[in-house]
């Protein structure tokens, strides 16, 4: 989908690089240039030179920028403990607040007119699921061993030719429910805003649906690292 | 590809999101009338009953998501008209 004007794209456009107009390039060097690409790595570019420029050296009386990013991650290690015990979230931490923060700042930036979110493309979202998604079978199995994958069988012997069919089915839809999820709120978003934008900008009718989609933009960030933490749990807890 | 078809192809992609967003819509509008029940009886359990709900209405949207994936399959991809 043709997006109406994002400022990395026309400046790569300017610079010289091959920009796709279709949602994928043909080429190597197209396929980078795609925006959701260029706008990931603004994202993570954001994300590393923020915290470096206000962090700067950590103090024992903190200031303003220290207090931030203290009260921000002891609050994401604090929601995290609260659903998988201290040990676990500290184990988890680095991956799991990556997640947290690289999917808030990419969702909020597609409310800025000019840029888009990169997690409104599917590429972007079915990466980090399936990171998601063989992590919590790395982390069953060395919990488990291969008794891990007892537990597809269900509770009832005869009923294991069955139970088995229908725990993959549900835990290959994991793949699916959890990306699509994300994608689509944030596509709808940005599908509403644009038609919005379109149809009467000059009357500030996106306004409420810029307020919403803060909303939403937290909710799914929340909603995406809460179900990771839930489908790490449920691999790593002991099975019934 | 003739009109009707394309006619036919919007109805179906319309459809999908519209009964995915009924059913899920309802769904959820009963889960957080629950959860505000709860809440109203025993306000110290706020924060389990917030967590445990949008826990549960990411799960029901998920169903509408899939009448959103399979309205976007229709008009953007569909295997059958190429």
């Amino acid at each position: 989908m043709e997006h109406p004007i994002l400022f990395i794209s026309v400046i790569l456009d300017w610079i010289g690089l091959p920009v796709p107009h279709g949602p994928i390039g043909t080429t190597f060097l197209e396929k980078l240039c795609e925006p959701y690409m260029t706008y990931s790595w603004l994202v993570m570019a954001f994300l590393f030179v923020v915290p470096k420029l206000t962090l700067g050296k950590l103090e024992v009386i903190p200031g303003t920028g220290q207090n931030f990013w203290e009260v921000l991650i002891g609050g994401i290690l604090d929601f995290f403990a609260e659903h998988m015990g201290r040990k676990q979230a500290k184990m988890l931490f680095p991956i799991l607040a990556t997640f947290f923060l690289y999917t808030l700042l990419a969702n909020m930036i597609g409310l800025l007119p000019g840029f888009m979110s990169p997690t409104s493309s599917l590429n972007i979202t079915i990466a980090m699921t399936i990171i998601v998604w063989i992590m919590h079978h790395v982390l069953g199995f060395r919990y488990h061993g291969w008794k891990y994958y007892k537990h597809f069988t269900g509770p009832i012997p005869i009923m294991a030719p069955f139970m088995i069919i229908l725990e993959l089915i549900s835990n290959f839809a994991r793949l699916v429910s959890l990306s699509m999820r994300l994608f689509g709120n944030i596509l709808a978003k940005e599908i509403l805003l644009a038609v919005l934008f379109m149809l009467a900008g000059a009357f500030f009718a996106p306004l409420p649906i810029l307020a919403l989609g803060v909303l939403v933009s937290l909710i799914q960030a929340i909603v995406f690292v809460l179900l990771a933490i839930v489908y790490c749990v449920g691999a790593m807890e002991h099975a019934h | 590809m003739d009109k009707i078809h394309l006619a036919l192809v919007c109805f179906a992609a319309a459809t999908s999101i519209g009964l995915a967003g009924l059913g899920a819509g309802i769904g959820m509008g009963q889960g957080v009338g629950s959860a505000c029940a709860g809440i109203a009886r025993n306000p110290e359990a706020k924060g389990s009953i917030t967590t445990t709900m949008i826990l549960g209405m990411a799960l029901i949207e998920s169903i509408a998501i899939y009448g959103l994936v399979i309205a976007f399959i229709l008009l953007y991809a569909n295997p059958l008209l190429s």
